[in-house]
């Protein structure tokens, strides 16, 4: 699904990435942790594409394909979904509106057929409730005046419909509630498939108790400084960073 | 709503059909302006003696005025006695065939969805018998003669119905008023009457779609819309396609006048050629629009969209003499590449429980600059009046300008006055958020402009809204980034 190969970029001409691998096979979940700073949103914000990201060597590879050569909405319209850390609020844009559009601007680029509106408003119903989100709020605009919690459950119903084949989600947990988080990863353990990756950046191992990674990587200093199964979160939830930061740097 | 998912041109960098030119007839006026010139350009339309009169006392009020300077705009100075004051309205069309015509104008046409008949006619070119608007338009007229309603030119009205004309002229915009008002009411060219008889709801919104023959009425257009008794009426003025005009001061002059339970409905859609992006050549648009509430619970409701033009300066207002009168504002105004428009409205609230509405959306992008200007004067008579303002901007890119210059005048205690302003910005974010689910950055800053503004776009008639909604889309392409 994805691979990436001795990665490295900058922001604002400081490296943050520093020669990042990893590889990605299809219905795996990866995790990736590390201290604040360490490139973690950095590396999402690479792969779906964000301006002011330069990439100064290495490659990506996603389903076989040069994904650096493609522009935002393509990498969108190929499948890759990124659920924010702070998703933006869209005064005016009516949250359906806006998810038809999306579905069908993807549905467009792969050739299919636009979905029709009552087909469309019985899925969105149908996703709304697998993820617990409110459905008064599919009325209102995209995220204006939604609470912290409500702007991440809509970010997952937004998986939801588009069924992304690489959905990222970047610090997912952060500000969230125990239960918020239940049922933010509720939505997301409901999205697992043979044919979908995941990769769930997280800080804390918290979220890890609720979706289970096949793997887990330790991003510190732009670089993947220890790689592992889901038994390196609990180590890291009991030791911290600092034991791996130290052997990195011995 | 289907957004637009072709591939499109950078329309703001798109020439506009340049180099036409129209054969000189022989019943054009050479330029300037004096006393002659007006009473040529009565007795060319056979007008009669009172009509001649009310020319003749607006020029002379004409000469003591002086320009006004005090818009949000700035321009060369116009010299007026450069300008040419009459042409017969039957001009010939300028070129064979659509092939003739700038393709880039042909392909914002096509954008917009305009019919190859009317493209013709907007880019000047020869009408097929085919499109037998005359006929169209009789089949309309019959329709509406059977209700009573009348609905024709202006030159037509003098002619036929001189004493409404003679009646409801300039009691709304008398030719003091101002500046161009004044100039208007002496030279004017033509334009549309409109009459609704007592209780009559017109049977069909009133466009000048109908009159597309008609619709050369130069520069100097003159409207008036009386709404009898507890009639109805929707009028549709514009269109969203970029018409070609060699005039480049506009200075039109609209009158409403509503009688006791009459509602008067006025959209307009404006997209006048705009210039090129260093402002060259573009329409001076310097329109005085008003609506006199006359009657006790009348209603009048203007409605904007106004995308062209290099300078635009207008302000559609109500005056709320009767009681229980509602006068509503909903504008949509947008400038790019080196636009600028001051317009806004005035809430004049002279009746007991008047009240009024407005909501303004300015959009800015490039170098453009929007101003809202917006008076609400609340007479010391006016008990109990209301008036909510809710004026919003939106700024696209970091060159362009938004200002906000609220006049409120309150001599009666009662009266609640609120005034609501916002300023956003379409932020990277919001577009980078819109392209991660896949959106084009076009599509994304439409759906978001549409979002902004669907508020103004509710308040037209179902079809212009969707023309509205498309016309910016096409405006705003390429001014993003």
């Amino acid at each position: 699904m994805l691979t990436i190969k001795n990665l490295t970029a900058n922001v604002d001409s400081k490296e943050i990435l520093r020669g990042v691998d990893l590889d990605v096979k299809a219905g795996e979940v990866h995790a990736i942790m590390g201290p604040n700073g360490s490139g973690k949103s950095t590396l999402a914000h690479i792969l779906s594409g964000r301006d002011g990201y330069e990439v100064t060597g290495g490659e990506i590879l996603y389903k076989g394909q040069d994904l650096l050569r493609l522009e935002t909405e393509e990498r969108a319209q190929q499948g890759i979904f990124l659920a924010m850390q702070y998703p933006v609020e869209l005064p005016g844009v009516n949250n359906m509106t806006f998810l038809r559009e999306s579905m069908n601007a993807i549905r467009r680029s792969r050739h299919e057929a636009e979905i029709d509106a009552v087909s469309f408003m019985k899925l969105v119903r149908e996703k709304a409730a697998s993820v617990k989100f409110d459905q008064k709020l599919l009325k209102r605009s995209v995220n204006a005046g939604f609470s912290g919690g409500e702007k991440k459950r809509n970010e997952i119903l937004q998986m939801a419909m588009l069924e992304p084949y690489l959905a990222i989600l970047d610090e997912t947990d952060s500000g969230l509630d125990i239960d918020a988080l239940r049922t933010v990863a509720d939505g997301v353990n409901l999205l697992r498939s043979p044919e979908r990756s995941m990769i769930v950046v997280t800080h804390y191992q918290r979220l890890l108790e609720y979706i289970e990674p096949d793997h887990v990587h330790v991003l510190a200093g732009g670089r993947i400084i220890r790689s592992g199964g889901k038994e390196l979160a609990l180590e890291l939830e009991a030791k911290g960073y600092g034991w791996l930061l130290e052997e990195a740097a011995a | 709503m289907g957004l637009p998912n072709i591939e499109m041109e950078n329309f703001v960098e798109t020439e506009y059909a340049q180099g036409f030119v129209t054969e000189i007839e022989s019943d054009t006026l050479p330029p300037g302006l004096d006393e002659a010139v007006v009473r040529t350009i009565s007795e060319r339309k056979g007008e009669p003696p009172w009509m001649l009169e009310k020319r003749l006392t607006a020029y002379r009020h004409w000469l003591t005025m002086r320009e006004p300077n005090w818009a949000e705009v700035k321009h060369p100075p116009i010299n007026f006695q450069d300008i040419s004051y009459y042409s017969s309205p039957k001009k010939k069309p300028v070129l064979d065939d659509l092939d003739q015509v700038d393709p880039e104008l042909l392909a914002t046409y096509e954008k917009l969805g305009i019919p190859i008949e009317e493209q013709k006619a907007l880019a000047g070119v020869a009408v097929d018998a085919v499109f037998d608007s005359v006929s169209v338009a009789t089949t309309f007229r019959e329709s509406l003669a059977e209700a009573g309603v009348i609905f024709c030119s202006m030159s037509e009205a003098i002619r036929e119905y001189p004493e409404l004309v003679e009646q409801y002229l300039g009691s709304v915009v008398p030719h003091k008023d101002n500046f161009f008002a004044a100039l208007n009411s002496a030279v004017f060219s033509d334009g549309t009457f409109v009459f609704i008889p007592k209780d009559v709801k017109c049977p069909m919104e009133l466009s000048t779609y109908f009159r597309i023959n008609e619709a050369n009425t130069g520069q100097f257009e003159r409207t008036l819309i009386i709404a009898e008794e507890r009639s109805h009426v929707s009028y549709l003025e514009g269109c969203t396609a970029p018409m070609r005009d060699e005039n480049q001061l506009h200075a039109a002059v609209v009158e409403l006048v509503a009688l006791e339970d009459a509602r008067i409905k006025y959209s307009t859609v404006q997209n006048w050629y705009p210039g090129d992006n260093e402002g060259r050549g573009g329409i001076y648009n310097f329109v005085t629009k008003r609506g006199d509430c006359r009657g006790n619970r009348s209603h009048i409701s203007w409605t904007q969209v106004e995308t062209g033009s290099a300078v635009t300066w207008k302000y559609p207002s109500c005056i709320l003499r009767g009681k229980d009168t509602v006068g509503e504002f909903y504008s949509v105004a947008v400038t790019k590449g080196m636009q600028q428009a001051d317009t806004g409205t005035k809430m004049i609230h002279i009746g007991e429980n008047s009240r009024s509405t407005i909501v303004s959306k300015g959009i800015s992008a490039m170098h453009g600059s929007n101003a809202y200007r917006g008076l609400v004067r609340v007479a010391a008579k006016a008990e109990n009046a209301r008036n909510h303002t809710q004026c919003d901007s939106l700024l696209i890119g970091d060159r362009c300008a938004a200002h906000t210059f609220p006049y409120i005048e309150v001599k009666n205690p009662t009266a609640q006055v609120e005034h609501e302003a916002t300023t956003s910005k379409v932020s990277e974010d919001q577009l980078y958020y819109c392209r991660q689910r896949g959106l084009s950055e076009e599509d994304a800053v439409s759906m978001i402009i549409n979002g902004f503004c669907k508020e103004v776009f509710n308040e037209l008639p179902m079809e212009f809204a969707v023309e509205a909604q498309k016309l910016l889309a096409v405006s705003l392409e390429g001014a993003v980034g």
